[in-house]
Formats: structure tokens, C-alpha cells, sequence
């Protein structure tokens, strides 16, 4: 088995099946997450977030998706790596924009960039929930409720930095340029594609694409313009 | 479509004596090139033209001319078979550019693909692969009638599709990982297709692919270059369809 | 002089196969994994012998001048293959190919040898479907067939246009798995440069090897030429650039002799030549007559405008084309053999109704078809023809007829072989095109796959083992003994000598002037006088060419300048050969046309009585003249008659 995950095909399967475990996360984060913008009391979104906090099922999945994207992100590296040098001479003169789409050829760097906006995602509110603790986490709540006041956090931040809100605007148009391409062609490394499904997971994964990054474009635009 | 003449064309071309030596781009001027010649022989004048100032001609791969021997390579403007649709670079003509162009020429540019001299690249990594299980194993004699086989219109026709793969090396050449997945697909699916070739696809998928790795070429990100700068513009489902057989065989060792 | 005994069975035509199979010897298993055996060339004829020959168990060594076996030209071949299964039902057999293909020869082929090629081009189906060949198929499933030229049945297997690349990768697969066992030891980018015979048997070749430059020695029990044909001599040809006479030639020289030098076929359907930068002329695949009409205006002033680009093709009325095939063979049309067809448009061009600007193209129109059975149709069938089309002259075929012009495409001359393929040097064969054995004067269309596949696969597995079975006490061959180191010494001197020269023109200047000799005076129509001015000016070409030819760049590296040099200095010889031998038949038969032997209406005029036999040319040393040979040909199951297609 150790040979199957070094081998070429072996490689792209598990960056495929990590990048389709992603993808589902992504869509309950983004679901989790839009309830901060139908719910101006932020009771809903808490409700939700303790859900996440506190349910067995996601505590045992916490550790999983740290691990898919510990894999997603590795593999990606050692991917890229036996690519670069299977041409040691570059080309002088190339045109590849006729025959393939930007962030197909760029996926690296788009999933380095939305690695660094993780990375200032998770110290923004993951480590501070989870680890440190914050002062505004405990206020504004029931006296005697069991949880944290996440939406109090996070609408704090995107109603008082004009840079954050930037930068979560422009990390869901980032992860959504990934997952154009990342959406389908995940799909065709497990085999999962023919002529004809081809042109619907591309479809498919413009729909999703575009999903992501309005859906999470949409929270800080909200309180920006709203508050 | 009356063809013109293009009064001057820089040519920028790699020059590299042997597979050992250092190689750099010489630039050359041509005149008076119909738009009706084809790009080969556009070469074919250059090189008359050099070896009567007594420079070394440049060496590069061509021989049937008519687009089925997937001899001819050449990086032409930074694509595979220059700047045309679905063609080789024999098939290209002179009406694709403009007078006063540079046109720069490169040869397929690959780990695996080692420059023989100038344009010329070794390609026998292809053979290798080939030879690991591009086949049905079966000897001369002793089998069945032809019609024996029913084979549908569809089967037949999907099969030939990827048959028509002429082993030119421009998904090579065109993927930025130099990967051959497009090529090896090619094969595994003309057989794969068929009843014939069903009885040893497995083996075959596994095969070819452990020698596609061990040569050297880069693994598939499916940018689709590959399919688009085939001259028989070969599918990527293809590239599916070999993921899928290679992965049940890896699942069903 | 050598005996040229044809070796061909006694018996009833439909069992001297059989029979000679059944007589002849067998090489056991034990035996055969010690003996070597060399291939020169991988088309359709050395893939498929090579891989057969190893998968009996002998050890194989095999040849080609290109980067990969899979790249011979027989990769080139579009329309089909020919072959008797008569599964449509339309009364085909093997008597029926049988009959056709040596009427097609015009009555200039062996009778044995073709009824073997038809008896054995059933197998050559099934071979190639169990291989994983993707012919085209039914609804049904079964296997699909179309017509071609020649015939009244459809008798011929397809691969959409790209039939001789499925067959060549269906023998190629075959070859790969052999080398991937070790039986067969594969050479790439080496090139033959001469035969090496001990005791007056073959027994090894010289090559150079194109990379290095280094010539080196290989032995084996028996050496299979199957290098193709000769057309290049007429530098504008289908062929591939690389394609040469040179392996053939060099087995002239060493006493192998040459069959019907002056049967080459000129192609009727090939895109017509434009300037004088062209490199290469690019075949139509005949398939084509199938669906298209071909015609030319019926008036001349239309020519004359069409010529000077005034009108178009479709602004001629329906009335005033002339469908001159129609017009002149009713009951074939469209479909008579090539080299009527050649001939017909040819006549048409020199009478002033050429439609280029050159004036010698006529047009191939597929509108009829296409109102017919509707474009999908015709692109199913022909789209990447079309297509082709279309990337070289910038001209769309569905909307304008295309032009077409005659060009040399094949040679049915080549090395003699007798039953067994062998050539009258011991141990050495010849197969597919490099031989001349069963198209005659003119080859049907599909057929020379059928006989490159049936030579390869099913013949001379069979028969080379009756040579071999002689030959299991003979030790593996020496490269060390003095017949290698002369030949060697010898090949080097020659490559020397060229690269020595240092003169001022280019090998393609040479070439250039050897093909419009070759195309003016022995070309589609030839003449006492003008052969013998051909002899005397390829001559004087000659002896410029070894004094002031320049070839550039090294010896010890790759050179394609040199190994053009090499191949040229050949076709000189070759082209004089094919002059000798078409001044010394006069008549027209098949491809060869004497102006001075017609009917009365233009048409081609046999002589039987005079001409039926092979001319076989015996070489007897440099700057000497060869001496002919001939070989009765004996027909005993065909009444021989003047081909009408009427």
C-alpha cells in the first residue's frame, strides 16, 4: 500500500480523496456560517456553534479534517515537487494560456495562499475559542449559558477591521478559484468521469465555485455595509 | 486565400551539438517564405541556406509529412506543433504567421525526453512504456473468426478514437508536469475498450504505469493542456478512464 | 548466371499451398532458440515477421532507420485492407481476389503467389481483430466493409482513414511484447548499409548507427529485408522522406536481383503540387473515390478562367462538367484502377482542362454525396481526410471540390523472390513492398497491407524454417570473420568519400534534378528516346553529384544531411535501372505506359505475346551493365486478356 501512495496515480488519489472530504467540509462551515447573517441577535449562530463544539460526531471529526488537510497539503508539496523535476530545462518561450485554464496550472500557489489565510483564520478565532480564550467569548450571554459567544467574536471583527473583512473577501475568492479546479478534477483522478460527465463536474464545480466564494465573501460585506 | 509571401522571418532556434554538450538559441534570418509552405519545409530552405554559408544545418525529426507518424516534434511559440489546431507540425503551413515574426523553436522539453541534438529528442521512454503491457497477448495463429467478436459501433468507434494516438510526445511537451498520462491512457483505453483487451486490462494499467513513473515523467494535475494541443486531439476521459482501471487493479491486488 | 527457379509447387492452384506447406521442412523448438534472425525494417512486413519469428522461438534481431518501429510509413496507409471473407454476401471468395488482384496487375504477376495472398487474407482479419485492431463496425456489432477501386465487391477492411496505422500498431504491439520478453533485440535509428554473405549465404548486416555515426556488424542465421519501396527517387512522392531503396539496393549489389524495376504506381488522388518549396506530396486516400466525383469542365474557356482564379468550381453548371471517368468507363466510373485514373486525369490535364494554376489538377466533388447521404455521413467516413485537406490548402472540401493530382506512391518492382520469398542470394528474403512478387504491373487498392500482413504473419514464418531447418549445425556467425571486416572497410569508405567531397551543391539539389528526370522521361508515360535520354542525363547527374556534392556537419554524430547523401547516391543507380528496364519493355501494362503502345482510342495496349514474363536484373559490378533475366510467367487457371473497365 505504502508503494500505491508514491505512485503517480496513488498520490493524486489521495490528494483527490482528502480534497473531496474538504470540499464536504467546506459546505457545512459555509452552512454553519450563514447563519451570522440571518440572525442579527447572534442566538442562532451560537446555537450552531455549540452544536459544533459539542456534538461527539464532529469532535471525533475534528482530528480527521486536521489530518485530510495535513495530507491535502503535504502530498500537494511532494506532488509538485516530482513534477518540478520531471523537466529540469524550462521552456524559453511558452504559451499556456490557450491550452489551460489559469488556476489549473496554479493550484499550488492558490492553495498556499488559502493556506496562509487558514493559518490567520484559525488565529483569528480557532485559538481563541479553542486555546487562549477572549474576553468578548464570555459577554453578552445568558447568565448561566453553557457557551461561548462566538458571534459576538467574529461580527466584533469584521464590524471594527476594514482589513479583515478584506481579507475573508479575498480568501473566499481565492478558495473558490482552487476549487474550480480542484471540484472536477478530483472526480476525474478517481476515475469518476467520461466525455460526458466531464463537461457536467465542470459545470458542477463553476456552481460550487461560485457558491464558496459569494457565500463566504457575503458574511464580512455584510456587517461591513450593514453595521 | 491566394497565398503571400512573407518578406522575413527570425528564426530563434535551439542549437545543441549532442546530448552532452551545452545548448543555446541562435537566431536566423529567412526570406521569401510562401504562406503555403508548410513549417518544415519553411526548415528545409533555412537549412539549404545554412549549409551553402557552411553552417551545421539543424537537426530535428520529421518523415512522413502528412501528419500520421508522429515523428515531427518542435515547441513552435511556446506550443507543441506551433500555433494550429489539432495539427503536427508538418500539417502546420506558413499562414499562421505574420512578416517580420520571431519564431522561436524548442525542442519537446522533458526528463524523460533527452535532447539527441538540436530538435531532436529521444522518445524511446514511450517504447519502454509499451513494451510493459501495450498489448494483447496473443501470437500469430489460432483465432477466432473476426466476426466471432461482436463489438458495438460505440465500443469500436471510442476504442479508435484513442488508437488514433500517434506517440508524437506533445502532451509531454505541453503538460507543465511533463506528465505522459495523456499517451499511456491512449493505449490502456484502445484496449480497454475492447473485448480483446478487457482480459488483461488490469495488469496492463498497473504495468504501464509503474514504467511511466519509473521513467521519469511528472504525474497528472488534469490542466487539460494535454487534450488541447493533441493533434488528434485526444480526450482526457481517457485519462479517467486509465485512473479508474488502474485503481481497481491496485484495490483488487 | 544464378538460377531463378520460382520454386512454385506443383498442383492445382487451390492446393499448391498446402501442399508446400506440408512438404516443406520444420525447425524444432530446441533448434530454433539457437538460431538468430535478422529484420530490416518494421512496417506492416518486418513488424508482423519479427514478432512472429520470436514468438516460434527464434531470436530476432530487428532494424529501422526511425526513432520507433510504430513510425514506418505503412503507418501512412488511410483507405483499408483488402481480404476474402465475402462477409457481405456479395459473391466474394478467394478465387474472386484471386482474379481481380492479378487482372489488376495487368497479367504481370505469378498466379501462385497471389492465389496464396488471397487464400491467406482471411487470417490476416482475425489476426488483427484478436490483436485489439479497432476496425469499424455494424450496428450489429460484425465488421464493417467499403469498396475499392478495381473491384466489384466490398471486400475491404477499415480503420476509419488511419487503416495502415491500426495495423502497423496491432504488429507493433505484437513486436513490443516480444521485445519485452527478450526474443527480440530491437535497433532504432540504425540504419542498414549493406548485406554481409559468407560461403555465398547471408549471414549478417553492416549498420550505421544514427546517432553516433558508428558502423556496426550484426550476424544471424538468415537476413529478412523489409525496407518498402523506391518511390523517392523521384524526390516529390507520398512516401516518407526517410523512405529509401537502400537495403534492396545493397542486396543487388550483392547478387540478390531486382524485379520490374520500371513498376512503380502513380496515385491518382494526391494534393496537387504547388511552387517549387514543396518537400512532399500528400496522398488522398483512394477510399475517397468511393463517395466523390471526379471531374473537369467541359469547356475550355471554363478551364481557363478556373486557372486564373476567375470563377469557382460550384459557379460551373451541372451541364457543363465532365465527369470523364463516368464518361469513359460506365461500369466501373469512378472506381477503375489507379493507374487508368492517373492516366485519365493526366489526359484530361494535358489537353488544357487542368483547373489550378499550374493547370494539373482535377476535382474530386463530394457535393452529390453530401446531398446524398447528408454530411454526417461523409464526415463519419472521411472527416479526418477532410481535415487534412483542409490544414494544407486552406480549403474547405465539404464546400469546394477538392483538387487532385497523380502522384508516385508505390513500387511493385523490387527484390526477386521465388515461393518462398527467398531471393536468389541463399538465407536472404525480401517482404511487402521491398519485393516484387504479387501486384504485377499495378497494384489494387488495400492490397498492399494485405500483402505486407500476409508475408509477415503467415508466409514466411512457414517458409524461412525450411531454409533454417538446414542451418541448426551452423555455429552463431562470426562478425569478427573477413567478409565483415570487408564489408565494413568498405560501407566506411564510401561514407568517407561522400562526407569527403566538400563540394557546392546540397543532396537536395541532386535529388530535386534526379526526380524531374525521373518524373519528365519515366514517369506517367515513357518513350524510347526520352528513356534514353533519362539513362545518359542520370549518368552525367551521377558523376556531378560524387564530385561536387556537399554534406555537412560530422560523421560521428547525427547527420541527416549524410544519410540523405547515401540514400541519393542509390536512387541514381536505382533511377537508371528502372530506365533500362522500361526501354526494354515495350508495351504498356499496369503503371508502365509506352507511348508507343496503344489501342486506337488512347488506351493502354499489352503485348502478351512478347512481354509476359518478370524482367529480373542480374548486377554484374560497378559501371558494368546489368544483365536481364526473364521469367516466364505461366498462366494456367486465367485466360489472359486486355484489361477493360468499361
Amino acid at each position: 500500500m505504502s508503494k500505491f501512495l508514491y505512485a503517480s496515480i496513488g498520490r493524486k488519489f489521495l490528494m483527490s480523496v482528502t480534497g473531496i472530504f474538504l470540499l464536504l467540509f467546506i459546505l457545512v462551515h459555509l452552512t454553519i456560517n450563514l447563519l451570522l447573517i440571518f440572525d442579527d441577535s447572534g442566538a442562532l449562530y451560537n446555537e450552531g456553534a455549540h452544536f459544533m463544539v459539542t456534538n461527539p460526531a464532529i469532535k471525533i471529526m475534528e482530528p480527521i479534517l486536521a489530518l485530510g488537510f495535513l495530507v491535502h497539503i503535504i502530498w500537494s508539496l511532494l506532488i509538485s515537487w516530482e513534477n518540478y523535476k520531471a523537466r529540469p530545462v524550462k521552456y524559453k518561450k511558452q504559451d499556456l494560456s490557450v491550452a489551460s485554464s489559469w488556476a489549473s496550472r496554479n493550484m499550488l500557489i492558490l492553495g498556499a495562499l488559502v493556506f496562509v489565510f487558514l493559518v490567520i483564520h484559525l488565529a483569528n478565532f480557532w485559538w481563541k475559542i479553542k486555546v487562549s480564550g477572549h474576553d468578548l467569548l464570555n459577554q453578552g450571554l445568558e447568565p448561566g449559558a453553557d457557551m461561548h459567544n462566538t458571534y459576538l467574536l467574529v461580527s466584533t471583527l469584521f464590524k471594527t477591521s476594514w482589513f479583515y473583512s478584506l481579507l475573508y473577501i479575498l480568501g473566499g475568492v481565492l478558495l473558490g478559484l482552487h476549487v474550480t479546479h480542484g471540484f472536477w478534477s478530483a472526480f476525474q483522478t478517481i476515475g469518476f468521469s467520461n466525455k460526458v460527465w466531464l463537461n457536467r463536474l465542470q459545470t458542477v464545480a463553476k456552481v460550487y465555485a461560485v457558491v464558496v466564494a459569494l457565500g463566504f465573501a457575503i458574511i464580512p460585506l455584510y456587517f461591513m455595509i450593514k453595521f | 486565400m491566394a497565398d503571400k509571401i512573407l518578406k522575413k522571418l527570425y528564426i530563434e532556434v535551439w542549437r545543441q551539438n549532442n546530448a552532452k554538450a551545452k545548448g543555446k538559441f541562435e537566431t536566423y534570418t529567412i526570406e521569401n517564405i510562401s504562406t503555403g509552405t508548410s513549417f518544415l519545409e519553411m526548415l528545409d530552405i533555412l537549412n539549404n541556406d545554412l549549409i551553402e554559408k557552411g553552417v551545421d544545418p539543424i537537426a530535428f525529426d520529421h518523415d512522413c509529412r502528412e501528419g500520421i507518424c508522429g515523428t515531427c516534434s518542435l515547441y513552435i511559440n511556446g506550443r507543441p506543433h506551433g500555433p494550429d489546431s489539432a495539427v503536427t507540425t508538418c500539417q502546420l503551413h506558413m499562414r499562421k504567421f505574420k512578416d517580420g515574426d520571431t519564431i522561436t523553436i524548442e525542442p519537446w522539453r522533458a526528463k524523460a525526453f533527452p535532447v539527441i541534438k538540436d530538435l531532436v529528442v529521444n522518445r524511446s521512454a514511450f517504447e519502454q512504456i509499451l513494451q510493459a503491457g501495450g498489448f494483447v497477448s496473443v501470437n500469430t495463429g489460432g483465432v477466432p473468426d473476426g466476426n466471432a467478436i461482436l463489438i458495438s459501433h460505440e465500443d469500436a468507434e471510442e476504442s479508435m478514437d484513442a488508437a488514433s494516438c500517434i506517440g508524437c510526445g506533445a502532451c509531454v511537451a505541453a503538460c507543465k508536469n511533463s506528465s505522459a498520462m495523456l499517451f499511456v491512457s491512449a493505449k490502456v483505453s484502445h484496449l480497454a475498450k475492447l473485448p480483446q483487451g478487457k482480459v488483461e486490462a488490469k495488469a496492463r494499467a498497473r504495468n504501464m504505469v509503474a514504467k511511466m513513473d519509473e521513467l521519469g515523467f511528472g504525474g497528472c494535475t488534469n490542466t487539460q493542456a494535454c487534450e488541447a494541443e493533441c493533434p488528434k486531439s485526444i480526450s482526457i476521459s481517457n485519462i479517467a478512464r486509465l485512473n479508474r482501471e488502474y485503481l481497481s487493479a491496485r484495490f483488487s491486488e | 548466371m544464378q538460377n531463378l527457379d520460382s520454386k512454385i509447387p506443383a498442383g492445382p492452384l487451390a492446393e499448391k499451398w498446402s501442399k508446400h506447406k506440408a512438404a516443406i521442412r520444420v525447425v524444432s523448438p530446441a533448434n530454433k532458440r539457437k538460431l538468430e534472425v535478422i529484420v530490416v525494417g518494421t512496417g506492416l512486413g518486418g513488424a508482423s515477421a519479427a514478432a512472429s519469428l520470436a514468438e516460434l522461438g527464434y531470436n530476432v534481431k530487428a532494424f529501422c532507420y526511425q526513432d520507433s518501429p510504430r513510425r514506418a510509413h505503412s503507418i501512412a496507409a488511410q483507405g483499408g485492407i483488402n481480404a476474402a471473407k465475402n462477409y457481405q454476401n456479395d459473391n466474394d471468395s478467394v478465387y474472386r481476389l484471386f482474379y481481380d488482384t492479378i487482372k489488376g496487375g495487368d497479367y504481370r504477376a505469378r498466379e501462385a503467389n497471389v492465389y496464396r495472398l488471397a487464400e491467406v487474407s482471411p487470417n490476416i482479419i482475425d489476426q488483427c481483430v484478436a490483436q485489439g485492431v479497432p476496425f469499424a463496425r455494424e450496428y450489429g456489432g460484425l465488421l464493417d466493409n467499403r469498396s475499392f477501386g478495381g473491384v466489384l465487391v466490398s471486400r475491404t477492411f477499415y480503420a476509419r482513414g488511419q487503416t495502415g496505422q491500426q495495423l502497423l500498431l496491432g504488429a507493433y504491439q505484437a513486436l513490443n511484447r516480444q521485445i519485452a520478453k527478450g526474443n527480440v533485440k530491437m535497433y532504432t535509428r540504425h540504419e542498414m548499409l549493406d548485406v554481409v554473405l559468407i560461403g555465398g549465404k547471408a549471414r549478417g548486416i553492416i549498420a550505421r548507427d544514427l546517432i553516433t555515426g558508428e558502423i556496426k556488424r550484426f550476424g544471424a542465421h538468415a537476413v529478412v529485408v523489409a525496407t518498402g519501396g523506391y518511390g523517392n527517387v523521384f524526390f516529390l512522392s507520398t512516401n516518407a522522406m526517410g523512405s529509401n531503396g537502400s537495403a534492396a539496393w545493397q542486396c543487388y549489389r550483392k547478387g540478390a536481383m531486382f524485379a520490374n524495376p520500371c513498376f512503380v504506381q502513380i496515385h491518382p488522388t494526391c494534393i496537387p503540387v504547388h511552387g517549387d518549396q514543396q518537400s512532399k506530396l500528400t496522398l488522398m486516400s483512394e477510399s475517397l473515390r468511393n463517395d466523390g466525383r471526379v471531374w473537369v469542365p467541359k469547356k475550355k474557356e471554363d478551364a481557363q478562367k478556373l486557372r486564373e482564379g476567375k470563377i469557382g468550381p460550384n459557379d460551373i453548371a451541372e451541364e457543363d462538367r465532365d465527369f470523364y471517368l463516368e464518361r469513359r468507363y460506365p461500369s466501373y466510373g469512378n472506381l477503375v484502377p489507379r493507374d487508368v485514373a492517373s492516366r485519365a486525369a493526366k489526359e484530361r490535364c494535358d489537353a488544357g482542362y487542368g483547373v489550378n494554376s499550374e493547370g494539373k489538377a482535377v476535382y474530386l466533388d463530394f457535393k452529390y454525396a453530401i446531398e446524398r447521404l447528408g454530411r454526417n455521413v461523409i464526415e463519419e467516413r472521411y472527416g479526418n481526410l477532410f481535415q487534412m485537406y483542409e490544414k494544407i490548402t486552406d480549403q474547405d472540401p465539404y464546400k469546394v471540390p477538392m483538387q487532385i493530382y497523380p502522384a508516385i506512391h508505390y513500387s511493385m518492382g523490387g527484390t526477386w523472390v521465388d515461393y518462398n520469398l527467398m531471393t536468389t542470394v541463399q538465407g536472404l528474403y525480401s517482404i511487402g513492398e521491398a519485393n516484387f512478387s504479387d501486384h504485377g504491373a499495378n497494384r489494387l487498392g488495400a492490397s498492399a497491407l494485405m500483402q505486407g500482413l500476409a508475408d509477415g504473419y503467415f508466409i514466411l514464418p512457414y517458409t524461412i524454417g525450411d531454409y533454417l531447418a538446414g542451418e541448426i549445425m551452423t555455429p552463431k556467425t562470426d562478425i569478427n570473420a573477413p567478409e565483415f571486416v570487408e564489408a565494413e572497410k568498405k560501407v566506411t569508405e564510401r561514407i568517407e568519400k561522400l562526407f569527403h567531397i566538400k563540394g557546392t551543391k546540397t543532396v537536395d539539389y541532386y535529388h530535386k534534378k534526379l526526380g524531374n528526370i525521373m518524373w519528365d522521361f519515366v514517369g506517367m508515360s515513357r518513350n524510347e528516346e526520352g528513356l534514353k535520354k533519362a539513362i545518359v542525363m542520370i549518368r552525367e547527374l551521377r558523376e556531378e553529384f560524387w564530385k561536387d556534392v556537399k554534406v555537412p556537419g560530422e560523421l560521428n554524430n547525427l547527420n541527416p544531411e549524410l544519410e540523405k547523401a547515401g540514400r541519393l547516391a542509390d536512387f541514381f543507380d536505382i533511377g537508371e535501372l528502372m530506365a533500362l528496364d522500361a526501354l526494354d519493355r515495350n508495351e504498356s501494362c499496369g503503371g508502365h505506359f509506352r507511348e508507343e503502345s496503344v489501342t486506337e482510342d488512347g488506351e493502354a495496349l499489352r503485348n502478351d505475346e512478347k512481354y509476359t514474363y518478370v524482367s529480373v536484373w542480374e548486377h554484374q559490378g560497378e559501371g558494368k551493365e546489368p544483365v536481364l533475366h526473364k521469367e516466364p510467367l505461366i498462366f494456367e487457371n486465367i485466360k489472359l486478356s486486355q484489361r477493360s473497365y468499361k
